[in-house]
């Protein structure tokens, strides 16, 4: 690429991004608008002159809102750079200046303005009554918001931020934002919402009372009374279930690594069922198997005389069928691990005549903590925030996610209340997290170091493998079992009743229909269906790229706050889905950003709990590339974007690829999020499902969900082919070429080890 | 090469998609408060009467309340179409529905006016239901268990952990259910009651008809719920017995509400005439719901039981279906019921 050598008068870059925030001050509505911008029927419903789709320029014209002139004004001032260059300090100045005010004046304006007029109590003191009002900003706000935003990161950047790279301190300041306001943003305002009572005001006091109420706390059950309080409920199920996930990983991952099993690829195949079920499903076939009425449980109390009970629902039932949905994931990142694990310390250890035991337990295991840690943390943080299957089978036994649900749908309808719970929560996610950090402490695990590394791993002894063996074989078993149960269960006609075999649920669920105003989908879920498909295929694109763009971020650039930004782009990850969803309701609800009830809000948060494997994966493989090939680019004259664009990219396809199947597959998935964000218009499949099973029309919930996983495997291969795959030279491609290594990107903050820092040794 | 066409065929297609799904030009929101088949079935019927496209998502009666009360400041839909009465008439009290008198109010069975009127014609009955229980019968054999017919019945010891009901905290149901047993007993023996079944209940569901259909599968014996939706669980071939507790029972007006602030008010309006006429409400047998309709001239099924000859009580809707009279119910069943050991 070359570069023009005429000079223009001012900065094009600048002069773009004013453009830009004219075209939104200016010409695009201002306001959010009811029916959807993107069907243009505000066109004709008296813009630009109505002061409902008006943009602000005209607004200000008309004498209305008059609060939003100055920040017309202020795009304007960025002119007076007539003539000076970028390196001009008073360019820089300036434009920080101005960008600064203009943003803080927008966000200031939105937040004290909303739709009862002034929003804090000093405001209408000091001025009086407004006696206006205004509802969530729209595209107009947007654009002019960004403009402001990239000027600033402009003006950052002349003054020689990252060595003035225009593209990185943009990217930097691009993501930041979002970050800021959608993932700060919601937990600040839900903290401010704990704090509130019933009336309106603050009141520590409620607060407190609330936090240590016998019903989180109560620890009644070990003195003999009835119930726990429901947050050590949730943190008995969360630890068993991150203990017990981390070990059947570690069994599987040993099986299909160090005991010359055959049939690796067909284990695999079998993992992947689990991570694109529907969650409650597998909740619902351990009630068709173990409930009262159960087949397993008619049949053993049958066999030995006993009086069948109502056992699985709670702790045991929840164990089961959380263990079973988690345990493909800690397969997954310890797959990795074990396989990364160096044969060289093995073989060391057996040559200083270590007998086959304790090489494992000494070498082997030891090497493998940052991956055990890792699959904890992440059984520990899905059992927290898993809804579905504690909605099915948690009996009397609550816990945190579904409590939370409650206080806001129930008739009390405490949204205070529901924001300590999701504090509680969060409180414990970010513990474990921080728990598990501290345990693997700050030794090195590092073992691939590129030197020539050619041994074997060692056999394991036999009576261990003969226990992996048995234990992999009947967990498989138990797996297939519940998955023959839920394909059979779409054709019963009625479970445990009548068993004749019927294609009714398909047909009530799918049906086509044909009126006079065109085709009619009439069965029940298509409506949930196609939203579901468009929000999904709509966010996964917008996950995978804000995600690889901050992952090029950590990697290749650096700047100050390099830490603090890693952490805050991983820090949704420890958020458990209930308390985003709780959060995003608390804080989109009203103006100034208006979103609850829009497809919108559904896509960011999405993007938003999906990115930090997006970041993780990109990490993975840009670690991987050597930065002489960005070197080189820079140094032909292409500048940053250009590099990212022309050759981190394409050598980025796998991780691409996991990023895009992995927040597709969430999407499709995900239930504890979206069960308080959706709304008539957006309804999701998960969310739907999740009502029938509550109704106990399980025959329907079965065959969507059978659907959907089809679904699914389909959308995934279609991705694949359009992603294709990197093509480095004539070397395999070792990592990442399948869907499935997907997981083993994963991998959490800044700890050490695990399959993503494994630095490739240029 | 071809990549790149498969990629402009899909956002070709995607762009088409989108913009036929943003063709269509009027529409309703409505919140839906009965079972997801009766939802499913009306609101594609009013599609097709009428070419406006409903959407439509279904919550209990409680839920949808508190989502009206979270979005009082900016509503987000038209109309709430069924579920209980008590919160539609704390909505209609607290002002987030709207007054509208249908013209076809005369049609209407005595007890579907003065629901409106209670109201102060905000919210108008549609069909009307008793509470009662029913039990699996396979499984009553089983356990070797007496016929329960009356309220004391389920109070008794061998009923222990075979009986179900829904948590009044989420359940309109169960809050009836509450309100039916202060009513029948007075307060304090109500109360008394109400701790004595929470010795024998296994687990309080979140969703009012959950119960029955509980008992339908054989997961518990006993589920506390409306008689028509015990009734559709015989209908469905379920071996379910109805049972109309002989002290008497309480009732529930099934209602609908205009919301405050609807966008689409014209259609909400017509949505709410529709679902008053008699062949309208004569639909909801097929969806396999039993009710009561509330047009004196809209058919009922045989298998619907008849409130005539069913002993209610009478029924105070002002006062239990206020949100002060619920609030404190709730807080003294929470405090007093729900946090003694089983």
């Amino acid at each position: 690429m070359r570069f023009r050598e005429t000079r223009w008068p001012i900065e094009p870059v600048a002069v773009l991004w004013m453009a830009v925030g004219w075209l939104g001050f200016a010409v695009l509505p201002w306001y959010g608008i009811e029916d959807g911008f993107f069907g243009f029927s505000w066109l004709f419903d008296g813009y630009p002159s109505d002061s409902e789709f008006a943009p602000a320029l005209v607004l200000a014209l008309k004498g209305e809102k008059l609060w939003l002139a100055p920040l017309g004004l202020l795009l304007v001032v960025p002119l007076l750079l007539w003539g000076r260059t970028k390196s001009d300090p008073v360019f820089s100045r300036l434009l920080i200046i101005v960008s600064a005010a203009g943003f803080g004046w927008l966000l200031f304006q939105g937040f004290a303005i909303g739709l009862r007029g002034w929003q804090f109590g000093w405001l209408t003191s000091l001025f009086g009554e407004l006696g206006d009002r205004q509802f969530g900003m729209g595209y107009g706000a947007l654009l002019v918001s960004g403009a402001f935003l990239f000027l600033f990161t402009l003006g950052v950047a002349a003054r020689g931020a990252v060595s003035g790279d225009v593209f990185v301190v943009g990217s930097i300041g691009f993501v930041v934002a979002m970050v800021a306001i959608f993932i700060f943003m919601p937990i600040l305002m839900m903290l401010a919402n704990a704090m509130q009572t019933d009336d309106g005001g603050y009141s520590p006091v409620a607060f407190l009372a609330k936090l240590f109420s016998s019903r989180l706390w109560s620890l009644a059950c070990l003195a003999g009374g009835s119930r726990c309080g429901v947050a050590w409920n949730s943190l008995l199920l969360a630890v068993l279930v991150g203990l017990l996930t981390m070990f059947l990983g570690l069994v599987f991952a040993l099986v299909v690594t160090r005991t010359g099993f055959r049939h690796g690829k067909l284990l695999r195949a079998l993992t992947v069922l689990p991570i694109i079920t529907p969650a409650f499903v597998i909740g619902l076939a351990i009630i068709l198997l173990f409930g009262l009425s159960g087949a397993v449980t008619q049949s053993v109390a049958g066999a030995f005389g006993l009086q069948p009970t109502r056992w699985v629902y709670g702790l045991p039932g929840l164990l089961i069928a959380q263990v079973l949905a988690f345990t493909p994931i800690a397969f997954l990142v310890l797959m990795g691990v074990v396989e990364g694990v160096s044969p060289s310390m093995e073989e060391a250890s057996q040559t200083l005549r270590a007998s086959r035991w304790q090489t494992f337990w000494t070498v082997s295991l030891p090497l493998m903590r940052p991956g055990l840690a890792n699959a904890f943390l992440l059984g520990f943080i899905e059992s927290m925030a898993d809804f579905g299957n504690p909605l099915v089978l948690s009996g009397n036994y609550d816990v945190l996610s579904t409590e939370i649900f409650f206080a806001i749908v129930g008739a009390q309808n405490d949204a205070a209340l529901a924001a300590i719970l999701a504090l509680v929560l969060l409180a414990f996610t970010l513990g474990a997290f921080y728990a598990q950090r501290f345990w693997i402490g700050r030794r090195s695990y590092t073992t691939v170091t590129g030197k020539g590394d050619a041994g074997v791993h060692p056999r394991l002894p036999a009576g261990l493998t003969y226990a992996l063996y048995v234990i992999a074989g009947l967990w498989t078993a138990f797996t297939v079992l519940v998955y023959t149960v839920i394909f059979y269960g779409s054709f019963v006609k009625l479970w445990g009743v009548d068993q004749s075999l019927t294609l009714e649920h398909y047909r009530k669920a799918f049906s086509v229909g044909w009126n006079e105003f065109g085709i009619h989908w009439s069965g029940s879920a298509w409506s949930s269906f196609w939203t579901t498909m468009e929000i999904t295929l709509i966010s996964a694109p917008l996950t995978a790229g804000i995600g690889l763009l901050t992952a090029y971020l950590l990697v290749r650039q650096n700047f100050r706050g390099k830490n603090a930004f890693e952490f805050a782009t991983m820090l949704s990850f420890a958020i458990p889905g209930t308390v985003i969803g709780v959060s995003y309701i608390i804080a989109f609800n009203v103006p100034p950003i208006e979103l609850t009830g829009t497809g919108i809000i559904l896509v960011l948060s999405f993007i938003f709990r999906n990115m930090p494997v997006g970041v993780r994966a990109g990490v993975a493989s840009m670690s991987q590339i050597d930065r002489s090939l960005d070197e080189s680019s820079l140094t032909l004259g292409a500048n940053s974007w250009q590099t990212f664009r022309r050759v981190i990219l394409p050598l980025l396809r796998s991780a691409m690829l996991a990023a895009l199947v992995y927040s597709f597959v969430r999407a499709m998935t995900a239930i504890s999020a979206v069960i308080f964000l959706v709304s008539a218009r957006y309804d999701l499949s998960t969310s739907y499902i999740v009502g029938r099973v509550e109704n106990n029309e399980y025959g329907i919930a079965i065959a969507y969900s059978t659907v959907l996983i089809v679904v699914m495997l389909m959308v995934i291969g279609l991705m694949q082919l359009l992603v294709g795959s990197r093509n480095i030279g004539r070397r395999g491609i070792q990592q990442g070429d399948g869907g499935w290594s997907v997981r083993t990107n994963v991998s959490l903050p800044g700890t050490a080890g695990g399959p993503t820092t494994i630095a490739g040794a240029g | 090469m071809i990549k790149r066409a498969i990629l402009g065929a899909g956002i070709l297609a995607a762009g088409m998609w989108a913009a036929s799904s943003s063709a269509s030009a009027e529409s309703l929101t409505m919140y839906c408060g009965v079972d997801e088949v009766w939802c499913q079935q009306t609101a594609r019927a009013f599609e097709e009467k009428t070419g406006i496209t409903v959407n439509m998502t279904r919550k209990s009666a409680g839920e949808i309340y508190a989502q009206l009360r979270a979005e009082a400041a900016n509503p987000k839909a038209d109309i709430w179409w069924g579920g209980t009465g008590d919160p539609h008439l704390q909505a209609s009290e607290e002002g987030l529905t709207v007054e509208y008198k249908s013209p076809l109010l005369n049609q209407l069975q005595p007890w579907a006016i003065k629901q409106a009127e209670t109201s102060g014609y905000r919210t108008v009955g549609i069909y009307s239901g008793a509470l009662g229980f029913g039990y699996n019968k396979d499984l009553l054999a089983k356990n070797n268990l007496p016929e329960p017919k009356c309220w004391a019945d389920l109070i008794k010891p061998e009923y222990k952990g075979h009986i179900q009901v829904a948590n009044p905290n989420s359940s309109g149901t169960a809050y009836n259910m509450l309100a039916t047993i202060v009513q029948l007993f007075g307060e304090d023996k109500g109360f008394e009651y109400m701790k004595a079944l929470h010795k024998n209940v296994n687990q309080y569901t979140k969703s009012g008809s959950a119960p029955i259909k509980a008992a339908g599968l054989g997961e518990t014996t006993i589920g506390i719920v409306f008689i028509h939706d015990a009734v559709s669980q015989v209908v469905a071939g379920f071996p379910i017995v109805p049972v109309t507790p002989c002290e008497g029972t309480g009732y529930e007006i099934g209602s609908e509400s205009i919301i405050k602030g609807a966008r689409n008010l014209e259609a909400a309006k017509k949505f709410y005439d529709w679902a008053l006429e008699a062949d309208v409400q004569s639909m909801a047998q097929k969806a396999g719901s039993f009710q009561v309709p509330s047009n004196k001239a809209a058919k009922t099924s045989d298998k619907a039981p008849d409130l005539s000859t069913i002993k209610l009580i009478d029924y105070d809707f002002k006062k239990y279906g206020s949100s002060e009279e619920r609030k404190r119910l709730l807080k003294k069943w929470d405090e007093e019921v729900a946090s003694l050991p089983q």
